[in-house]
């Protein structure tokens, strides 16, 4: 291996008030190199990612491009220095060409005028470089895959002469023969001597594209080295090897008949024939990377998401997909991953929110009893201990785990027999955590059905009866939960598994 | 608690608050500048009356902008209904029948509206922008390019000032306008329909996520703005004593403009019909304290386009601190 490091991170340390994101990261990637950085959700990759493009500021710690020293304070600063990102989400500007969006900030300009014909010709050399004349630089990239896109973007890395390019996650939106592709663009580059920072989940990539690897863990390098075949279990180890601090209050509870029975159901893109039965009394995991399409299987259930194939059968009657009005009807409640943009009307009061599922109880020919409403609110946050100022308190004032308690109250105050929950626990504190395992457990204990989708492997351990995996849309055979451990999980969610 | 509930439903009183000052202000700015032509029982009648025809909009506007939307089509079904209505008037009917005529039409191009957004999926200001066109078409086309002359009938009396019996004071047309502001206020609040509306405003994936039939409730809001603007249409009638296809041409913006000085938020959620009421009264009040000082006209437009800016302005400054 050659020794022309091109990037090192020696002790870089970020804190975020009395949060540690970054703790000590060590990081040297050479030129002409592949460098796989895996780690899991929350080990600090993203916070990594901010300190190299400039948009944080590392508290401690140095880093050196090319030898010299590296302290960008702005993205710019990043991109003068010659290095890159390419983002998951895609920084481009659809109404926009090719060119133009290649060239955005930095256009070559003549009193105003953009002098696009000077820039063309580098373009085009760059596209042919990557192997991807089929891209016109005049197209709009409205037009263009998200393959093509993400080609787009290197483009721009390449013709601004990047020597270090990060790459976020590149293939979690593409398909097979697009990531082949990407692969084949990301081969060409490191022939010219670039070095790229592949950050990604898939452990299976790494083994085929990666040259060295560095993993992370609690926003510390926990071990670096070449990649060889084989490498994968230990790079699982790596990431896991994390004491285990929660505490899942255990709940008793029996299992009672098949409720939900789901059979072949595929959606437009994910899932793809997901099968599984829920019983009463029941909680069953899915666990899986994001964008898996664990949360698509959950929406095509409820109905807020088209079904293209397979049926849902509840209490006996089967269907091929209903709206979310009828499921809600027939006893299915559902959280949003997505507090904020889906899960609650923040600016609504808690009262509202809590009850906005189920206003029967207090209407009498639709004209509401605001005290009884209230009062049946008072008693939900009585229930969940929700920190708040009464029932008309604006919901948007609460912390994140009071929050979230807001949605689970409305999930009890609908009295729903399925209940399915997405990342239940995401942004809650570990306090509030506990509480709702508890509930979930005491919602099970009383007979409903819960299908739990988390990316959080320990929580699913301590919670669920069994849990399937989903990979790539497609989801596993569900096994008590016994028989899963934190590596076993991790390793189906990251290369998936025999179905 | 119970301080607190109390402390709230106070915050919730004070967005009304703003707006009532400003119309303090502006009325009292007027009655120094011309104490005897504005301070007088017979102006106050003149102004409640001309109130009428944009708060009748407003408080169907009040409840689609709640809801999310926007309906620029309402000006143009005023006229459409007018004419609907007299065209029945000018062939004997009963004016009662002419009312119901009225209000059919414009909870017909309401339910339109509401049919349009929520099954083609495109945005309500253009699906509204487009119904907005077709029904001054329409109208036009139903009164044959001309105002339908209408023989006399009661329906002349339901906007005078001076009504009939006499102990009304107020006419007809005022007293219909402040009982359904006070029912559909009361139903803001208190019913599942008003409910889900604010549901659909401030989060139409939350209301979705809990089984409210998110289209259904779109239909019935724009068929809410439109009965009302279709009443107004009639009250219009009434005011002109013609059928005319050609009026309340921009009217639609004043609506919005009252909605909107009354504390409603253009993204949803937030408003209240009696900040709507306020902003209508306030407006009209504007424009005849300026006709009675003889300011001239350019001056109302200036000051009614500041007064916008400026609710709009002091409201989100009292949301700020939180």
């Amino acid at each position: 291996m050659s020794t022309s490091a091109l990037l090192t991170m020696r002790a870089v340390e970020k804190r975020f008030g009395g949060v540690t994101a970054l703790g000590g990261v060590d990081l040297t990637v050479n030129a002409g190199e592949v460098h796989a950085l895996v780690g899991e959700n929350g080990a600090g990759k993203s916070t990594l990612m901010k300190v190299l493009s400039g948009a944080h500021r590392p508290d401690a710690g140095a880093m050196t491009v090319a030898g010299a020293a590296y302290a960008p304070t702005s993205p710019q600063g990043a991109r003068a220095a010659g290095v890159a990102m390419i983002y998951q989400e895609l920084n481009l500007a659809p109404d926009l060409t090719v060119e133009d969006n290649v060239m955005l900030g930095r256009e070559t300009q003549r009193l105003g005028v953009v002098r696009r014909r000077e820039d063309r010709g580098r373009i085009e050399e760059a596209l042919a470089f990557l192997g991807h004349e089929d891209i016109s630089p005049r197209r709009p990239v409205r037009d263009l895959g998200p393959g093509q896109r993400q080609v787009v973007e290197i483009v721009r890395a390449l013709v601004g002469d990047a020597r270090v390019v990060v790459m976020d996650e590149p293939t979690s939106s593409l398909s097979r023969r697009d990531a082949g592709h990407l692969f084949d663009v990301v081969r060409r580059l490191v022939k010219r001597g670039v070095a790229i920072i592949y950050i990604s989940h898939f452990l299976e990539e790494v083994e085929e594209l990666a040259d060295r690897y560095t993993v992370l863990r609690d926003g510390k390098t926990v071990g670096t080295g070449d990649v060889v075949p084989g490498v994968a279990p230990r790079l699982v180890e790596l990431m896991v090897g994390r004491p285990v601090t929660e505490v899942f209050p255990v709940v008793p509870r029996e299992r009672g008949d098949a409720l939900l029975q789901v059979d072949g159901l595929s959606g437009r893109v994910r899932p793809s024939g997901a099968s599984f039965t829920l019983h009463r009394g029941e909680v069953l995991g899915i666990a899986g990377l994001v964008g898996a399409g664990r949360t698509e299987l959950l929406r095509a259930i409820f109905g807020l998401d088209p079904i293209r194939g397979g049926t849902v059968t509840f209490a006996g009657v089967s269907d091929g997909g209903r709206s979310a009005p009828h499921r809600v009807a027939q006893g299915f409640g559902m959280l949003s991953e997505d507090r904020k943009e889906e899960g609650l009307a923040t600016s609504l009061t808690i009262a509202q929110n809590a009850t906005l599922s189920r206003l029967e109880p207090f209407s009498r020919f639709g004209i509401l009893d605001l005290t009884a409403r209230d009062r049946r609110a008072a008693e939900l946050i009585e229930r969940l201990s929700i920190r708040s100022a009464g029932p008309r308190q604006t919901t948007g004032d609460l912390s994140g785990g009071n929050q979230q308690k807001v949605a689970f109250a409305r999930l009890l105050h609908q009295d729903a027999d399925v209940i399915l929950l997405d990342e239940p626990t995401r942004g809650v504190d570990v306090g509030s955590k506990v509480e709702m395992y508890r509930l979930i457990g005491e919602l099970a204990a009383s007979g409903k059905a819960v299908l739990f989708v988390s990316s959080y492997i320990p929580e699913l351990l301590g919670v669920c009866d069994r849990i399937a995996v989903m990979h790539r849309g497609v989801l596993s055979k569900p096994r008590p939960a016994k028989d899963w451990d934190e590596t076993s999980l991790l390793d189906e969610a990251t290369r998936g598994g025999t179905p | 608690m119970s301080d607190l509930a109390k402390r709230l439903d106070l915050n919730r009183a004070l967005s009304v608050l703003g707006p009532f000052i400003g119309l303090i202000l502006v009325m009292g700015l007027f009655a120094v500048l011309a104490p005897d032509r504005f301070v007088s029982a017979y102006n106050l009648k003149t102004i409640v009356t001309q109130t009428v025809i944009v708060a009748l909009g407003a408080i169907g506007m009040t409840w689609v902008i709640i809801g999310g939307g926007i309906d620029l089509s309402v000006g143009s079904v005023i006229a459409l209904s007018s004419v609907a209505a007299a065209l029945f008037v000018r062939d004997g009917y009963s004016p009662a029948i002419a009312i119901v005529v009225g209000v059919v039409v414009g909870a017909s191009v309401g339910a339109l509206n509401g049919a349009l957004i929520t099954g083609l999926r495109v945005v309500p200001f253009i699906v509204t922008l487009g119904t907005m066109l077709m029904a001054r078409g329409v109208a036009k086309w139903l009164g044959d390019e001309q105002k339908v002359d209408v023989p006399e009938t009661w329906l002349d009396t339901v906007m005078s000032k001076n009504p009939d019996p006499s102990w009304l004071v107020l006419s007809p047309g005022v007293w219909t306008t402040l009982i359904l502001a006070v029912v559909m206020a009361f139903a803001l609040r208190r019913t599942v329909i008003g409910t889900h509306t604010i549901a659909v405003g401030s989060n139409e994936d939350t209301a979705r996520l809990c089984g409210v039939r998110v289209s259904r409730v779109k239909i019935i809001l724009y068929g809410i703005a439109g009965s009302f603007a279709g009443l107004a249409g009639v009250m219009q009638l009434g005011r002109l004593t013609v059928g005319d296809p050609t009026t309340a041409i921009g009217l639609e913006l004043d609506i919005i403009a009252a909605v909107v000085i009354g504390g409603g938020s253009l993204s949803g959620g937030r408003g209240s019909i009696l900040g709507s009421m306020i902003g209508a009264f306030l407006m009209a009040v504007l424009a005849n304290g300026c006709t009675l000082t003889g300011v001239p006209n350019y001056v109302r437009e200036i000051l009614t386009g500041a007064i916008i800016i400026a609710a709009v302005a002091v409201d989100g400054l009292r949301q700020r601190p939180r």
